[in-house]
């Protein structure tokens, strides 16, 4: 135990020694907060359509000022010319070209099927989605007012439909800060965790200091516990930096234990500290290290539903994250955060978390020798 | 008393390279044991099977009546071990050095204090700097404390005082001599020949063999050859015109001189006469006392002889 205290001490002395990383450790935290989470976004405002209103007429009128209306929508360019707008649209300088055919207004006014054609650029394919479902909205909306016109009355009266509302739970204002700062969070225990465990053995190694201490009597489960337990801390410090930071900066909700959330953490940075040293164990420099642990930390933060719904993920996906520390602690971060679970809720989340921390650990005392 | 170290046919291979080749010794207690070999030799192979950080791939080594693969978790107790490379924290202070060695081996600083104080006592004014801040000399220094102190019974030293000055070398072998009074045995390989002189005994050892394993005067009288110094204005053309002269066994430079062997053990008038013919002044020829290096040259030809007959 002593020896331990004594290995710890040491790492303490370094780290903090160390101006650089030391400054890191508590910059990082806040520079990531604060850039991330208002940064990283699927909130589509301010399309821009170029519009090409072959019709001009009241009609095309009231349904362009119905599009300004929106907040999603602003119409920078007008034209006439089918070419023109298409450039427009392969030049990035509009996400949609609206086409108002000649005839919509006479159309209409007959009692015929009126048509009006979006052409959108797909390269985010997500952006073009959302940009579709905005524009039928719209034009939905458009539709029942010229029922409304047209027979005069209240359409809803007479014709019988089954009328769906919703309301949004656990994040009601379908605020997507609030759905992305728990996994902002993550990806900052993630980094300190994995990274600077597994850097500071390595760099032992290549110093040779490494060397001088296999002769001595310390044993493996003391120098990986040494090498694990001051960045778990720093780990832990930095999570409570990131939560005051939400909470100040961003007002992000908390409506679950504070205590499960810190737990659930603690164990997740046992997981990729363990992995962490794991990685440094087979790799002889910093650079080494430093290229397979940013390899591994990008699969497990693009794979772990942070951006993408987990469960639309394909079948093989989702047995991958079953081994993903940091899928886990994504959702359990939102549930706790944002749902208010509790231990019994996020159970499942919670073993599997405990197996991983053991499993990895295991391997990285396994796999640390002292003797070649 | 029984031996420090019982080395019985130890060898190491990496890949294709045999490191080690058979290799046995004895070291006996209380002993200087020097390892004497120009580099690549083997002898970092060496102390670190010794020193339980390599696993020979054949052979038994014992260490302190303990086999140094099954009985390393006692013996990592018992051993101090100084790499050749300087491998303290150089973002600790050399108190925090210190500290941390004598900790992690359940020893503490004061209470073996008096083995180290010779030493320590040079850099203890520096204590609060760090150690990669110190000279070279310093570094060596504070390595050997820290590998004494928690009081082992074999230190050994791999190449503890390349990159020292001559002065800091004298001061580190004082000490090591002085170890001998606390029972504590060491193994030390250097590439200087003058410090092999201070060893009990040593080992020469080339290409993973040792050749030879002796007390250095008794290896130095084993010279099998009369030894003559000569020299010349022009050394470089000396050497040439001397390796060319067919009465030449070996010729060898040595300091401003070159030592040089002869068919029969002697050389007439025609050899001067070549060397002033060679375009060679101010030649003087003198018999001399071999030395230690001049064995080891000779073992070191006579081996290389072997292991070229062996091939074709």
């Amino acid at each position: 135990m002593r020896t331990i205290l004594f290995l710890i001490r040491k790492e303490f002395i370094q780290i903090f020694r160390n101006k650089f990383i030391s400054r890191a450790i508590f910059g990082v935290p806040i520079i990531q907060m604060l850039i991330l989470v208002p940064a990283v976004t699927f909130e589509i405002k301010n399309l821009k359509i170029c519009l090409v209103d072959k019709d001009m007429s009241a009609e095309s009128r009231a349904l362009i000022s119905k599009l300004e209306g929106s907040p999603f929508f602003r119409i920078p360019y007008m034209t006439f010319s089918g070419s023109e707008a298409e450039n427009l649209l392969y030049s990035n300088k509009c996400n949609l070209v609206l086409e108002i055919p000649a005839g919509f207004s006479r159309s209409i006014t007959s009692g015929r099927p009126a048509g009006i054609m979006a052409s959108i650029n797909a390269i985010n394919a997500v952006a073009a989605q959302l940009s579709w479902a905005y524009l039928n909205g719209i034009t939905a909306d458009f539709n029942k007012e010229l029922l409304l016109n047209k027979t005069g009355m209240q359409g809803q009266v007479n014709i019988q439909r089954i009328q769906v509302t919703n309301r949004y739970w656990y994040n009601e204002m379908l605020n997507y800060k609030y759905y992305m700062m728990p996994g902002v969070l993550v990806i900052l225990v993630t980094a300190i965790g994995f990274l600077l465990a597994g850097l500071n053995l390595v760099k032992e190694k290549e110093s040779g200091t490494i060397e001088q201490i296999n002769v001595t009597p310390v044993r493996k489960y003391q120098f990986i516990t040494a090498k694990m337990l001051p960045f778990l801390i720093i780990g832990l410090i930095d999570l409570a930096l990131g939560l005051s930071i939400g909470k100040l900066a961003f007002d992000i909700p908390f409506e679950g234990s504070l205590l499960l959330l810190f737990l659930c953490a603690a164990i997740f940075l046992v997981a990729v500290l363990g992995l962490g040293l794991f990685v440094s164990t087979f790799s002889r420099s910093q650079q080494q290290f430093m290229f397979v642990a940013f390899f591994i930390m990008i699969i497990f933060i693009l794979m772990s539903g942070i951006f993408t719904p987990y469960e639309s993920m394909p079948l093989w996906a989702q047995y991958f994250n079953k081994i993903n520390p940091v899928a886990y602690l994504i959702r359990i971060n939102r549930m706790v955060m944002l749902k208010g679970s509790d231990m019994s809720d996020i159970r499942t989340e919670l073993l599997s978390l405990i197996a991983i921390a053991f499993f990895f650990t295991l391997f990285a005392v396994r796999k640390y020798r002292k003797t070649a | 008393m029984a031996p420090v170290i019982e080395s019985v046919n130890i060898s190491k291979k990496f890949g294709n390279i045999t490191a080690l080749y058979d290799v046995s010794f004895e070291v006996n207690v209380n002993e200087i044991f020097g390892f004497i070999g120009p580099d690549g030799s083997g002898k970092t192979t060496l102390f670190r099977i010794i020193a339980t950080l390599l696993l020979p791939d054949s052979g038994s080594m014992k260490v302190l009546g303990l086999d140094s693969v099954s009985g390393f978790k006692s013996l990592r107790r018992e051993i101090g071990y100084m790499p050749g490379r300087f491998s303290l924290y150089q973002d600790l202070t050399v108190e925090e050095n210190l500290k941390f060695y004598a900790t992690v081996f359940g020893a503490s600083v004061e209470e073996n204090y008096y083995l180290i104080a010779d030493i320590y006592s040079h850099i203890e004014p520096f204590r609060k700097r760090l150690a990669g801040n110190l000279s070279g000399g310093m570094k060596q220094k504070l390595a050997l404390s820290c590998a004494l102190i928690h009081k082992p019974k074999l230190l050994i030293l791999d190449e503890p005082t390349t990159g020292v000055d001559a002065v800091s070398r004298t001061e580190f072998w004082a000490m090591l001599e002085r170890l001998k009074e606390y029972g504590i045995s060491v193994i030390v390989s250097t590439p200087y020949m003058d410090e092999a002189m201070r060893c009990s005994r040593v080992a020469l050892i080339q290409n993973g063999r040792i050749l030879s394993v002796d007390a250095p005067l008794k290896i130095r009288d084993s010279f099998s050859r009369r030894l003559f110094r000569i020299r010349a204005g022009d050394k470089y053309s000396l050497i040439n015109a001397l390796r060319k002269y067919p009465e030449t066994v070996t010729a060898f430079p040595f300091g401003d001189s070159v030592h040089t062997t002869f068919k029969g053990d002697s050389y007439d008038n025609s050899l001067s006469e070549y060397l002033i013919k060679c375009g060679l002044t101010d030649v003087t020829i003198q018999e001399t006392k071999a030395g230690i290096e001049d064995r080891f040259l000779e073992l070191m030809e006579n081996s290389d002889q072997k292991n070229t007959d062996q091939i074709f």
